[in-house]
C-alpha cells in the first residue's frame, strides 16, 4: 500500500474507532431523522392521495429525505471530530510528521461515513419493515447507501472546512441552523413540481440538497434514473472537491502555523 | 412584606434575563430567524398540502400552519429560559442568587417572566411577516387577544417545566432533558394537517396530547371560529397548576443541594 493510503487508512481507523466510542454522538445523529420521518409520514399520509403526488405513499417519498438528513448529522459530526482534534493539540503534533492535509481531512470522514453506513442500514430496514416497496430491489438498496456515503463526505468535507478555518467545534455546530435551512428549503417536503409558490420553487431549483434527496429519491420510488443520480451524485461530489480542497488549504496554513 | 421581597427579587431577575436576551446577538438572532425559516418552509414548500382532497380548513391553511409555528416559537422562548438557568447554575450566578434572594420564589417567577418577555419579539415579527404572507386572521380583536393569552400560558408552560428541569440537574447538560420532552409532545400534535386526517398511532397519541387541545382552540381563535377554547384554556391552566408546583418543589430541591 502507498504511503498516503496507509496514512489515510490509520486516520480513519482512528476515525471510526473514536466515532463508535461516542453513542451520544451515533444515537441523535440516527434517531433523530428517524423521529422526523416518522412524524412526517404519521401527519402527512393523507398528501400521498394529491392528484400527481409521485409516491404510493408518503413515507416511501420522505424516506429519502432521511438519508439526507442523517448524512448532514454524520458530516457535522467528522467536522466537528477535526475541530477537536484542532483543539486539543493533536493536529499540532500530526504536524511532526509527514501527513498531508487532504490525507487527514479524508481520513476524518471515515468516521462520518460509518455513522452514515449505520444510518443507512437503520433507515432501509425501517422502510423494508413499514412497507416501502424499492422500485430498484436489493441493488437500488445498496446504491442508496452508497449514494448516502457520497452526501455524507459532501457535507462532512463542508463540516472539515469550517473546522479547518475556525478550529472550533462549536463553530461547526453553529453550522447545523445552515444546513438545516438547506435541507428544508428544497424538495424534503414536496416533489419540486408541486411547490406551488414560485420563490420557494427556484430556491429548491438552485439548492443542491433537492438534487441529493431526488438522487435517492429516484432510486425508492421511481426507478434507476441516470439523469437523477448524476446530478445527485454529481452535485455531491462537486461540493465535496470544493470542501476537502479548501479544507486541506486551511489545514496546511494551520500546519505550518504551529 | 413577603409579597414585595418576592416582587422585588422578580423584577430584578427579570430585568437580567430580558438584558441578557437583548444584548446577545447569539440568543436575539436564532429566536427570531428559527421560527421565520420554519414558517417560510411551511408556507412556500407545503403549500400544496392544502389540496389534499377532503380537506377544509377554516381561515385558510396558511393560518393552520402559522398557529402551530406562532406555538412553536412560544414554546421555545420558554424553553431557552431553562438553558439560562441551567447556564447560570453552572456559573454559580444562582448559589450567590439564593444567597442574597429573601424570596427565592421570585428567582423563579423572574426567569418564567424573561421566558414571556423572550416570546414577544420573535411572535411580533412572526405576526407581521405573517400578515404580510397572507396569513388569514378572521378572528375579532378580542379572539385574538385571547390567541396571544393562549401563546403566552404556552410560554409559561414550557418555561416552568424547563426550570423545574434546571433547578434539578442544575447543569447544561440537561439541555436535551428540557427539549426533548417538549419537541415530542409538540410533534405529536396535528401539526400538518387536522386530527382527522392524521392515521395511526399518531392520529391516537394526538388525540390524547393536552396540547392538541390547546392548539386547537388556538387555530378556532385565529380563524374567527371559536371552538373548544374554553377547553383550551382550562387545559393550559391546568398544566400551568401542575407545572408550578413541579417548579415550586424543584426549588425545594435546589435549595436542598446548595444552589
Amino acid at each position: 500500500m502507498s504511503p498516503v493510503l496507509t496514512q489515510i487508512a490509520w486516520i480513519g481507523r482512528r476515525s471510526i474507532l473514536r466515532t463508535l466510542r461516542q453513542p451520544a454522538a451515533i444515537v441523535p445523529a440516527i434517531v433523530f431523522p428517524l423521529f422526523f420521518l416518522v412524524f412526517m409520514a404519521g401527519g402527512l399520509s393523507s398528501v400521498a392521495s394529491i392528484p400527481g403526488f409521485p409516491a404510493p405513499t408518503y413515507l416511501s417519498f420522505a424516506l429519502a429525505g432521511a438519508f439526507v438528513q442523517g448524512s448532514m448529522f454524520a458530516g457535522m459530526n467528522g467536522g466537528a471530530d477535526l475541530a477537536l482534534d484542532i483543539q486539543t493539540g493533536f493536529i499540532n503534533r500530526i504536524s511532526l510528521t509527514p501527513i498531508r492535509g487532504v490525507t487527514l481531512v479524508l481520513g476524518q470522514m471515515f468516521g462520518a461515513l460509518g455513522v452514515a453506513f449505520l444510518q443507512g442500514t437503520s433507515y432501509l430496514v425501517y422502510g423494508a419493515i413499514s412497507g416501502v416497496e424499492f422500485q430498484t430491489g436489493l441493488p437500488g438498496a445498496l446504491a442508496i447507501l452508497l449514494a448516502g456515503f457520497v452526501v455524507a463526505t459532501a457535507f462532512g468535507t463542508l463540516g472539515a472546512l469550517v473546522a479547518a478555518r475556525t478550529g472550533s467545534a462549536e463553530a461547526v455546530q453553529a453550522m447545523f441552523p445552515l444546513f438545516f435551512v438547506f435541507m428544508t428549503f428544497s424538495s424534503f417536503f414536496l416533489p419540486r413540481p408541486m411547490i406551488s409558490t414560485r420563490w420557494f420553487r427556484t430556491i429548491a431549483d438552485y439548492n443542491p440538497v433537492s438534487y441529493f434527496i431526488e438522487a435517492i429519491r429516484g432510486l425508492i420510488i421511481s426507478g434507476w434514473s441516470a439523469r437523477e443520480l448524476t446530478l445527485g451524485l454529481g452535485l455531491a461530489s462537486a461540493v465535496s472537491a470544493a470542501g476537502l480542497a479548501g479544507a486541506s488549504k486551511a489545514l496546511k496554513t494551520r500546519l505550518a502555523r504551529s | 412584606m413577603r409579597f414585595r421581597r418576592f416582587l422585588s427579587v422578580t423584577k430584578t431577575v427579570t430585568a437580567r434575563n430580558i438584558h441578557n436576551y437583548l444584548s446577545s446577538p447569539a440568543l436575539l438572532i436564532p429566536s427570531i430567524a428559527f421560527p421565520l425559516v420554519f414558517f417560510l418552509t411551511f408556507l412556500g414548500g407545503m403549500g400544496r398540502i392544502a389540496d389534499v382532497p377532503g380537506l377544509v380548513i377554516p381561515g385558510g391553511y396558511k393560518s393552520f400552519q402559522f398557529t402551530f409555528i406562532l406555538f412553536q416559537a412560544s414554546g421555545f422562548s420558554g424553553i431557552f429560559s431553562g438553558f439560562a438557568m441551567a447556564q447560570d447554575f453552572e456559573r454559580g450566578f444562582i448559589r450567590r442568587l439564593m444567597l442574597a434572594a429573601p424570596q427565592r420564589g421570585g428567582i423563579v417567577a423572574g426567569y418564567v417572566i424573561g421566558a414571556v418577555f423572550r416570546a414577544v419579539i420573535p411572535g411580533t415579527v412572526l405576526f407581521s411577516v405573517g400578515l404580510v404572507a397572507g396569513v388569514r386572521v378572521e378572528g375579532s380583536a378580542l379572539e385574538v387577544v385571547l390567541l396571544l393569552c393562549l401563546a403566552v400560558s404556552f410560554t409559561l408552560i414550557a418555561a416552568l417545566w424547563s426550570c423545574g428541569i434546571a433547578m434539578r440537574l442544575r447543569t447544561i447538560q440537561a439541555a436535551p432533558l428540557m427539549m426533548v420532552p417538549f419537541f415530542l409532545s409538540l410533534f405529536l400534535t396535528p401539526v400538518f394537517l387536522p386530527l382527522a386526517f392524521l392515521t395511526g398511532w399518531l392520529q391516537t397519541a394526538a388525540e390524547n396530547n393536552p396540547i392538541t387541545r390547546i392548539l386547537g382552540g388556538a387555530r378556532g381563535l385565529i380563524a374567527g371560529r371559536p371552538n373548544g377554547t374554553g377547553a383550551a384554556f382550562l387545559v393550559a391552566a391546568l398544566m400551568a397548576a401542575l407545572l408550578t408546583i413541579w417548579s415550586w418543589r424543584s426549588l425545594r430541591r435546589a435549595e436542598r443541594a446548595g444552589g
